[in-house]
């Protein structure tokens, strides 16, 4: 287990007699790519904006690398923070380069770290254009460059990849990879969970602000015990073969669309089932075996 | 988040301060509303008498009467326009919660924003009142020019005070709409409202009560303490309003209503970084 960079005990918020986030513990280590799912108001934001010292808890403590985050070293740990909100909207009436050398002045950053940044997310040919003049996905860039300024140890990005394309999304995993290689820790949240499934180390479920389950894609579908899905293609007659070498196995539902054959069948049995399809020899015309999806565990804790 | 009670960090401060400025400085703001300021005055001094059939400069104590008159409701409205969204407006944009993310305080988000929006409002009144105050020079002795520098400070302080209002009321406004709302509501009440309020107040009660009062009351508006002032700077001024001859001398000394004035920029300014970190 890496040494633990965020460190969260109890945290509860309470917003007059709402409890927007409840007794939440959380810890994060160094080079981990965190990410944290639930739908709107699942108290994802509040939770994120207490990590970042914007809210105060109304209960429990946060440290970050190990110090709290509005104790008296509290600049030199927000030096150390890179922060990119959601839907952040800069300056319009600035250039790219001039909105990188406002904030890289307030942290501390020379001017000159300004530039290559910009050419790291994209926006090298756009630095002196005025940001009134960006498209939402060169305004999400921008402030991705501003979050990476000062060589951040640990990064929070919410929802980042809003308004990118899919290229431009790939590209940004691509640093995040080069980042978490570095060292850098980072969380992030996103609604779109097929695109973080693959991506993140760890993530975190919330629901009604509550974390209702915590780790690996693989640990959290193995925890919900979720059905696999066998899809089966083949000749005619195929059907009832299927059925009778399953039979035993519990199949929960075999279903038929355009030819092609649908099982779903409890994880455990899932070599027993690829030993016997196996026998069918030639008449076997092609198989997938298909994981639940992260939305499948995802609905799964919710439900 | 309680900011932690930290020494204010001066750089961040003039880092914050330096992109308002430069802001409304690329925007023309300053030069807009100093060339207005520019006009407005040159019109006065030169035409002011006009209703009475004459044209051209009269005397500079007439021509601050006038300047008075205009200034405390202008300077107010524009101070106001200049700082209602300072602080809702980031909060709109979503830029707020980054710059709390920044290794800064609060109180050095608000003092920066001020101070910035400061030194544009009082560039754009120095430059525009101080222009004609170099084309009216020649017409002027030390005594008139002195009085004039003077007319110019309390402007100064005027807006200062108003727009340390205005940052205030974007602490406490929900949404920009909202703030525009408080900085319209803040202007009619103290440029219109506050002293027919006073008045009414004074013969209602037959002059029976607050009429000791009274010069007192005037200090709880900035509008009232730029006028007296003003109208305790110069006797041609003086004898221009009624004012005067219900307002204890004492109270009068520049040094004191300067002070007064100094409160009303710094008591805003508290109240909003106090409102802003809780």
């Amino acid at each position: 287990m890496p040494s633990t960079i965020v460190e969260a005990r109890g945290l509860t918020k309470r917003f007059g007699s709402i409890e927007a986030v409840r007794g939440v513990d959380l810890s994060i280590g160094a080079g981990e790519l965190f990410g944290l799912i639930g739908h709107n108001g699942a108290g994802k934001s509040t939770l994120f904006k207490m990590l970042l010292g914007l809210l105060a808890p109304s209960e429990g403590s946060i440290q970050l690398e190990g110090q709290p985050i509005a104790g008296p070293g509290f600049r030199e740990i927000r030096r150390r923070i890179g922060y990119l909100p959601e839907n952040v909207v800069l300056y319009d009436n600035l250039t790219g380069l001039e909105t990188l050398a406002f904030f890289a002045d307030l942290k501390g950053v020379a001017r000159h770290a300004c530039a290559p940044l910009l050419e790291r997310v994209g926006l090298a040919q756009a630095g002196g254009r005025r940001v009134r003049e960006y498209s939402k996905g060169m305004r999400q860039r921008l402030g991705f460059a501003q979050a990476l300024l000062g060589q951040p140890r640990l990064l929070f990005l919410d929802e980042p990849t809003t308004g990118l394309d899919p290229g431009a999304i790939r590209d940004f995993y691509q640093i995040l990879r080069e980042l978490t290689a570095q060292g850098v820790t980072m969380v992030l949240t996103s609604h779109i969970l097929a695109e973080i499934q693959e991506r993140v180390d760890r993530l975190a479920i919330m629901e009604q602000g509550r974390i209702r389950a915590t780790g690996t894609v693989a640990e959290l579908r193995n925890g919900m015990n979720l059905p696999l899905t066998l899809e089966i293609a083949g000749g005619a007659g195929l059907r009832g073969r299927v059925e009778s070498l399953l039979a035993d196995l519990g199949p929960e539902s075999i279903t038929e669309t355009a030819g092609l054959l649908r099982v779903r069948l409890p994880r455990s049995a899932k070599l027993a089932a690829l030993g016997r399809l196996a026998t069918l020899g030639d008449a076997l015309g092609d198989l997938h075996v298909r994981e639940p999806s992260l939305e499948d565990v995802f609905f799964g804790y919710r439900s | 988040m309680p900011a932690p009670d930290l020494k204010l960090d001066f750089t961040q401060i003039r880092i914050l301060a330096g992109k308002e400025f430069w802001d409304r400085l690329r925007n023309r703001w300053v030069l807009a509303v100093a060339l207005v300021f520019t006009v407005l005055a040159l019109v006065i001094a030169y035409f002011g008498a006009a209703q009475q059939g004459s044209v051209g400069f009269q005397s500079i104590g007439l021509t601050i009467a006038s300047l008075v008159s205009l200034v405390i409701y202008l300077i107010p409205l524009i101070a106001l326009i200049l700082g209602f969204d300072a602080v809702v407006g980031e909060r709109e944009r979503g830029s707020l919660e980054l710059l709390l993310t920044l290794p800064l305080t609060r109180a050095e988000l608000i003092l920066g924003k001020y101070a910035g929006l400061a030194a544009a409002l009082g560039f754009s009144t120095l430059a525009g009142f101080g222009a004609v105050g170099v084309i009216l020079s020649p017409h002027l002795n030390l005594n008139g020019l002195f009085h004039y520098v003077g007319f110019m400070a309390s402007t100064l302080l005027l807006g200062l005070a108003f727009l340390s209002i205005a940052v205030m009321l974007s602490v406490f406004a929900a949404d920009r709409t909202r703030a525009s709302g408080l900085a319209i509501g803040a202007w009619f009440f103290y440029v219109l409202v506050f002293d027919l309020l006073l008045l009414g107040a004074l013969v209602l009660s037959g002059g029976q009560y607050g009429g000791d009062l009274f010069p007192y009351l005037l200090l709880l508006n900035p509008a009232d303490v730029f006028r007296v002032l003003n109208v305790f700077s110069l006797d041609e001024v003086r004898s221009f309003y009624g004012l005067a001859t219900v307002f204890p001398a004492a109270l009068g000394h520049p040094a004191l209503l300067g002070g007064v004035m100094l409160g009303w920029i710094l008591a805003p300014l508290a109240i909003a970084i106090r409102t802003f970190q809780h």
